[in-house]
């Protein structure tokens, strides 16, 4: 049972996109914070501190995760995954990605990370969702800029670009 | 907002936790989802000595139907039970009531007996456990015991709970027949409910609990009232949660939804039960 | 490979092309302020915040937050006020204004010390180690009420809080009125909210005391007026103070103008400390002390024809700007002086505009400024006047519309209106958003007995402000002396290298507007590249941009400016390019012609020479220019468009350059059970000119009804009636999620502005403006009501639905019913109660003056010390589930009448915040040895617990101190264990439910 004193420093190890990553963190240290400023991951963003927002939305084991209400030590051992993991190449986007530029569903695109993140989430888990779904989980997010209407068209769109293209998988 | 510092424990057994807890006492929390304590700890308003992550425990995991209850475990992730095949058959009010709670991201880490720890008296399971006259099953390092729900809350976020026990599981009755409805209004979907209602219409009667207007959720028992009897019960309900005013609606406004949101609610379990 | 679309016949200005800002954005590779390293040894700043709305500081204790290890430093206003000069006050007065608290704290939030040290964790716990004491005052939150007479004053130069008090006159306001057949009025309070983005305030500062000057880096977003203000406060003359902005910004609406007083205090902290400062503001900090909209009280009256026609208006405004004047306010109540008459023909005007202080967050820039709060009282005044005159209220409004003829149109108080034609906007929005439908879906609810209404809007949207518009508030005599102030300069710079490629820098700090694009595009379609040729650099930075007062990102200024600027810049160049060209290519020069990346000549295609091989010339043989033709290095254009003129004698204002034309109408129905709205449809139908990318405009449309959406329905920044504040997190402060906002119908005309290079005018704001009234015209039309407020929260609506309420059995508990303040200086909560103790009036009387029994009361007490016969203090610690505090405690009793009545009172201060109340207690014998206590009370509570947490404060009170007297009664009646005392049990059950609410239904 690891017991972590509160004022130490202790070695947080953990998968990030594929990759292991590690550095130190007393246990108070947010895993937002850890992520941001000890990784160098500051593509994940932080609106709040108190989960609300849902721009530090990320996925933990599987799981999405406000890093903001999450704790650095907690995810030792752990699988995450950020906004910086989405696209397939450095020099390409993801399909869902690539829906959001065209609809233009971020403007200043502070809160895109984290809708990115459970959009991404959610489409593996409900490849044909309604307009009525995606607003439910878009619900546990703010954008002030975009009105959501273009998000919500982007994730449609997606959806059925990524049926798409595990049909055509399917069929290869 | 950062939190204040504290110590960190990562129990791998029940065992583990109980003897932090025994021995720390009031100044050790446990933190299970962390969807309402980390909010807390932000804001410095909780200031725990050392916290206790209980979810890499292997035992509170159990999700599981026992006789005629459903078993939730400390670690039962609210998006979990949600998932649960055939849950709108073993528990058709949880099903209804649990999509209100938060959203898919919060639900996703929340855990349920989380937020029957955290007692809110707006919360959907709270309530649905008030409702469904389900327990909380409680352990210390050396005892355990099993609290009725309408025992368990005390008031706002106050519960029998003593500083060295944690809640092991709940259980809830599972359905057995009644017809069964909830209906949430909040200022935005998923937001903090102004009055939830949850109505069970059995052949003994209807029960109608209600949340977000009291301290605890709080339910009442009536035989198969129809037209203004309702309406006078309802009335009478409505006056004794002894509403209050706040930012987002009045007292009379939540008086007001008692007495219709409550009779519509109980209208829509009769209808389901037919 | 980006999928930018690569060469094209057509230009690229006009087409919704993907925008080269995103895919940097959607990988998380933006660069916003907090994503940008720091030098090694930079320090953390955090913030101590009054939890008072209005309290004289007595004392700050900072020697244990100093000693803490990890900080470096922690200063106080005092400090701030030996090392800085006071802010700009936005109008002329004995007046100060400090970005920290000194000597005294005017609203909930205000800064009063601020810590360094190594880390933001490090430094909150050196927050936690300060102590201060204050002499809390008298508050005040509403702005009529500050103008009482004994009202508590917040600035002696402020005398009766009225920081400005200016009359208007126009044409023949009251001839126009003692000939009208009817005389319309409407009184309405527009309320506090703020567009919030979702990206806080964030700054680096760095001193250097050799040179005497400041390196700011900030998410700050304009005006650069500001930056005068903030040298001037450090003491340091402009070129001491380098000010630079991120490439990215996570949205602003107005708001990050307000980060500059937090820039003074990062500077000075900076200095003090002697290392570079970061800091960034949490969410808490932003709701309840960045900045917001101001609120406002007006009474609008119109002289009205019997046929609708209205003759003249009479406003009557009283803009609350909160605690200080701070720069550029009040500029929100200038900012649409022009514009009054809105987009009507009125020629008779009337004005009285007051400005007034009040013990809130002070306001500033916010999406819409100024235009939500006048439209409110204008729009909702056309809707009675249909109603008051029997008329359909779209037919009053047809009837006022400027018509096309007059345009460009001045107006009665002077903005000259430069295109437009209302009328057939106005149509095209009815055709496209098929009102008639909507009429029939009206008629088919009401007749199932539903309750549904339809509301217009009809606004004009002003974009570019004229930088002299604020200067109505002073009069003509006052102006002489101040000198002139009139432009709106806006800049932009191009740049060739030496292999020819094409940069533009401009200063026009976006926040997510996609200004990186829309310049690609324009300068593009000039030189006949690509956008993907073409980069653009919106950075700022004072020390080597082309800058002047007027950059920033602010009054929707960009594509009707600073895109015209850049474009002009650009034909400087091109000319100079052709000149180039045409000598090489042995044409005359308005031969030549850009295309495909080549000039080339107009007849003959193929002679030609590639863009990039001409645009190097000047770098590497610029003695093969023709003669007479300057370099093509770089070309910085100055732009000011000289509609824009100072204020004249007669307070005529130009107060913008451009005028778009929004017309709004809905459907929308209310559930009779709960009084919430749902909208059936809304039509939105603008004419912003010339459309330079669609997807863009659509995208500003969609973002500002949102906005609008939530101002109408969810949001507000509430005060309790005592200052203490409301709404401190995202669970209060409830801004609309993607389950809230529907999708707007919207529709486009064009009429190009000819007073801008592009013919585009703003866009961004009109829907702040014309959605919030164009609900409460339907919730009015909905409900048949006069008085709508906004917000339109369910509650309040049904109060309008559901009439008596039914009234409680009999035997229910009686309800003490308190209420929530009202009167000024009127604390929280108010109640009274009874209770029957059995035992005499001597043995409780003897019990309430005994320290053992206050001592075993109060729950949690380290050490009670007795400090008199009736005083006592106490440390206490409490809570209740997880949330936990540590409190002074001072009990006292007062006003005794032994043994028949007592006051007790009592107060807690600790870090969440503080609490209290008093109660007079009245002991009466009830003839057989018992006694009828009676007992009235009034209870408080501040601070962080209020902001966060405040819901259910008045039944908390009364349910604890009914309980204390129930405890009591069981202690004199024999009863032995020790009860939880009255403020203990208040302060705990509010914490609770802070908590409660911070864990629980947080949206
Ligand atoms: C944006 C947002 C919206 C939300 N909306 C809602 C909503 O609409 N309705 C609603 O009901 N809730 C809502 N919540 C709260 C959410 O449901 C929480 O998950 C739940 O209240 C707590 O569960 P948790 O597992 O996260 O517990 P934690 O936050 O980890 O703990 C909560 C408290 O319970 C204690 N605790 C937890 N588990 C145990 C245990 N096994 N034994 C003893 N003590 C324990 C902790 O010490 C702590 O005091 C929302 C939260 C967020 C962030
Ligand atoms: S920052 Fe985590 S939810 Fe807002
Ligand atoms: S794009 Fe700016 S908040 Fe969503």
């Amino acid at each position: 049972m690891p017991r972590l004193s509160a004022d130490a420093r202790h070695l947080v190890a953990f998968t990030l996109n594929g990759r292991p990553v590690k550095g130190l963190a007393s246990p108070r240290i947010l895993l937002s914070d850890f992520l941001r400023h000890e990784i160098g991951a500051t593509g994940t963003h932080v609106g709040c501190e108190h989960g609300v927002c849902g721009a530090c939305t990320i996925e933990v084991d599987g799981m999405l995760t406000r890093a903001c209400l999450t704790l650095a030590v907690q995810v030792d051992g752990s699988t995450l995954r950020t906004v910086e993991g989405l696209a397939p190449a450095p020099d390409r986007l993801s399909i869902l990605q690539a829906a959001f530029r065209r609809h233009h569903a971020l403007q200043c695109g502070f809160c895109t990370a984290g809708i990115l993140m459970s959009l991404d989430a959610f489409l593996r888990e409900t490849p044909e969702p309604d307009e009525a779904q995606v607003r439910d989980l878009l619900s546990g997010h703010l954008c002030r800029c975009t009105g959501y209407t273009p998000i919500v068209r982007a994730a449609l769109e997606a959806a059925a670009d990524l049926r798409k293209t595990t049909r055509e998988t399917a069929h290869a | 907002m950062k939190p204040a510092s504290f110590g960190y424990v990562r129990a791998d057994s029940l065992d583990e936790a109980l003897g932090v807890l025994g021995n720390e006492g009031a100044e050790a929390r446990v933190l299970a989802g962390g969807q309402s304590f980390m909010a807390m700890l932000n804001m410095r308003l909780a200031r725990p000595r050392v916290i206790i992550d209980i979810m890499r425990v292997p035992a509170l995991a159990e999700l599981a139907q026992r006789k005629d209850e459903l078993v939730v475990g400390a670690g039962v992730r609210q998006a979990r039970l949600l998932a649960m095949p055939g849950l709108e058959r073993t528990l058709p009010l949880v099903a209804q009531a649990l999509p209100f709670t938060g959203h898919v991201q919060t639900r996703s880490r929340g855990t349920v007996c989380g937020s029957i720890a955290h007692a809110d008296p707006s919360a959907e399971l709270p309530l649905c456990l008030v409702a469904l006259k389900g327990h909380v099953h409680l352990r210390a390092a050396k005892s355990r015991r099993k609290v009725a729900a309408a025992e368990f809350f005390t008031g706002m976020m106050a519960t029998a709970k003593a500083d060295d026990e944690m809640i092991e599981a709940v259980s809830f009755p599972v359905a057995n027949g009644e017809g069964t409805a909830f209906r949430e209004i909040a200022r935005r979907h998923g937001d903090f409910a102004i009055v939830a209602c949850a109505a069970l219409v059995s052949d003994h009667g209807i029960r109608l609990a209600v949340g977000g207007v009291a301290d605890t959720a709080v339910a009442r028992d009536w035989p198969h009232l129809e037209g203004t009897a309702l309406d006078d019960a309802l009335n009478a309900f409505a006056y004794e949660l002894d509403a209050r005013d706040d930012v987002h609606a009045s007292a009379r406004y939540r008086r007001e939804l008692v007495r219709r949101i409550g009779r519509s609610t109980i209208e829509e379990a009769a209808r389901c039960r037919a | 490979m980006l999928d930018m679309p690569r060469d094209t016949a057509d230009g690229w200005v006009g087409r919704a092309i993907e925008r080269v800002e995103d895919a940097a954005l959607l990988t998380g590779r933006g660069r916003y302020l907090d994503d940008l390293g720091v030098k090694p040894g930079t320090l953390h700043m955090a913030i101590l915040r009054s939890p008072h709305p209005h309290a004289d500081i007595i004392a700050i204790d900072t020697s244990t937050a100093q000693a803490l290890p990890g900080v470096a430093a922690v200063l106080t206003g005092a400090d701030i006020a030996r090392l800085t000069t006071s802010l700009v006050v936005g109008v002329k007065a004995p007046v100060q204004c400090w970005p920290m608290a000194v000597e005294r704290v005017r609203f909930v939030g205000e800064p009063v010390a601020l810590v360094v040290a190594e880390d933001r964790y490090v430094a909150e716990d050196a927050l936690d180690l300060i102590e201060v004491s204050y002499r809390s005052r008298h508050a005040v939150v509403d702005p009529l009420a500050a103008l009482d007479e004994g009202a508590p004053l917040l600035h002696e130069g402020f005398p009766r809080n009225l920081a400005s008090d200016r009359s208007f006159r126009y044409g023949d306001p009251e001839g126009a009125f003692a000939r009208a057949d009817r005389r319309v009025a409407i009184s309405i309070l527009y309320p506090r909210n703020s567009c919030t983005p979702i990206e806080t305030y964030g700054l680096f500062a760095e001193y250097d005391p050799h040179e005497d000057a400041y390196d700011v880096l900030a998410n700050f977003q304009g005006p650069f007026s500001i930056h005068a203000v903030i040298a001037r406060a450090l003491k340091v003359p402009g070129n001491r103070l380098r000010l630079r902005t991120p490439r990215d910004s996570g949205g602003s609406f107005g708001i990050k103008q307000g980060i500059f007083p937090y820039i003074v205090l990062g500077a000075v902290a900076a200095r003090v400390a002697g290392a570079p400062v970061k800091w960034i503001e949490d969410r808490l900090e932003h709701l309840s002390a960045s900045v917001c909209a101001t609120n406002r009280a007006t009474t609008l009256a119109a002289a009205v024809t019997a046929d609708g026609r209205i003759t003249a208006l009479d406003f009557d405004q009283v803009e609350d700007c909160g605690a200080h004047l701070r720069a550029p306010e009040p500029a929100t109540l200038y900012r649409m002086h022009g514009n009054l008459t809105g987009a009507y023909d009125i020629r008779n005007l009337a004005v009285r505009n007051r400005v007034v202080v009040t013990n809130k967050c002070p306001t500033g820039l916010n999406r819409g400024f100024g235009g939500p709060q006048v439209y409110f009282a204008l729009e909702r005044l056309m809707q009675r006047i249909g109603v008051e005159l029997g008329l359909d209220p779209l037919e009053v409004i047809r009837r006022n519309l400027i018509p096309a003829t007059a345009f460009p149109y001045r107006t009665a108080p002077g903005a000259l209106l430069d295109s437009g034609d209302y009328r057939a906007t106005l149509e095209a929005g009815l055709a496209a958003g098929r009102l008639d439908d909507l009429m029939a879906r009206r008629d088919a609810a009401r007749a199932e007995g539903r309750l549904y209404g339809i509301g217009f809007a009809a606004v004009v949207e002003p974009s570019v402000s004229n930088m002299g518009y604020i200067a109505t508030v002073l009069t003509a005599e006052e102006r002489r002396k101040a000198g002139p102030k009139n432009g709106a300069q806006a800049t932009a710079t191009i740049a060739i290298d030496p292999v020819g490629s094409v940069s533009v820098h401009v200063a026009s700090v976006p926040q997510g507007q996609g200004h990186r694009t829309v310049l690609s595009q324009v300068v593009a379609d000039v030189f006949g590249l690509t956008p993907a040729d073409i980069k653009v650099n919106a950075e700022m930075d004072t020390a080597k941009d082309a800058w002047s007062i007027a950059s920033g990102n602010y009054a929707s200024r960009f594509a009707a400016a600073v895109a015209g600027a850049a474009r002009l810049a650009a034909d400087k160049l091109a000319g100079r390019l052709a000149r180039v060209a045409a000598a090489q290519l042995n044409v005359p020069v308005d031969e030549i012609v850009f295309a495909g990346g080549k000039l080339c000549a107009r007849d003959n295609r193929a002679n030609a020479l590639a863009f990039s091989r001409v645009a190097a010339l000047s770098h590497w043989s610029p003695g093969q220019l023709p003669d007479g033709t300057a370099a093509t290095i770089r070309e910085t254009v100055f732009w000011t468009p000289p509609e824009l003129t100072a204020a004249d004698d007669e307070d005529h204002i130009n107060s913008s350059l451009c005028h778009g034309f929004i017309f709004d109408y809905c459907g929308l129905e209310i559930d009779r059970d709960t009084g919430a709205v749902r909208i059936d449809r809304y039509v939105t139908a603008h004419d912003c000119g010339t459309i330079l990318h669609p997807g863009m405009v659509d995208g500003q449309i969609r973002g500002g009804f949102a906005h609008a959406l939530g101002a109408a329905l969810l949001e507000e920044y509430a005060y309790g009636a005592d200052g203490s504040f409301l709404t401190g997190t995202f669970a209060d402060y409830l801004v609309p999620t993607a389950m809230e906002v529907p999708e707007p119908v919207i529709v486009h005309t064009q009429t190009p502005s000819p007073f801008t290079p592009l013919g585009a005018k703003g866009v961004g704001e009109g829907n702040c403006m014309s959605t919030p009234v164009c609900l409460a015209n339907a919730v009015a039309d909905a409900l048949g009501v006069a008085e709508v407020r906004l917000p339109l929260a369910p509650s309040v609506i049904a109060a309008l639905i559901h009439g008596a309420e039914a009234p409680a059995p009999a035997g229910a508990r009686a309800l003490a019913a308190p209420h929530a303040g009202g009167a000024k200086g009127e604390k929280l909560m108010r109640g009274a109660g009874k209770a029957h103790v059995r035992a005499a009036p001597e043995a409780i009387w003897s019990m309430l003056l005994d320290p053992q029994t206050l001592d075993s009361i109060i729950p949690g007490a380290h050490g009670v010390t007795r400090v008199s016969d009736t005083e006592f203090r106490a440390d206490v610690t409490l809570g209740i589930g997880p949330v936990k505090g540590r409190y002074k405690a001072q009990v006292a009793l007062s006003d005794l009448d032994p043994p028949n009545a007592v006051t007790l009172g009592g107060r807690v201060d600790g870090n969440l915040g503080f609490g209290g109340g008093s109660g007079r207690i009245t002991l009466t014998p009830d003839g057989t040895g018992g006694t009828d206590l009676s007992y009235t009370y009034e209870a408080f509570v501040g601070g962080k617990v209020a902001s966060v947490g405040g819901r259910l404060l008045d039944g908390a009170a009364k349910v604890i101190i009914g309980q204390f007297f129930a405890a009591l009664a069981r202690k004199a009646g024999g009863g032995g264990a020790a009860t939880p005392g009255l403020f203990a049990r208040l302060f705990a059950r509010l914490l609770a439910r802070l908590a409660a609410l911070l864990g629980g239904r947080a949206p």
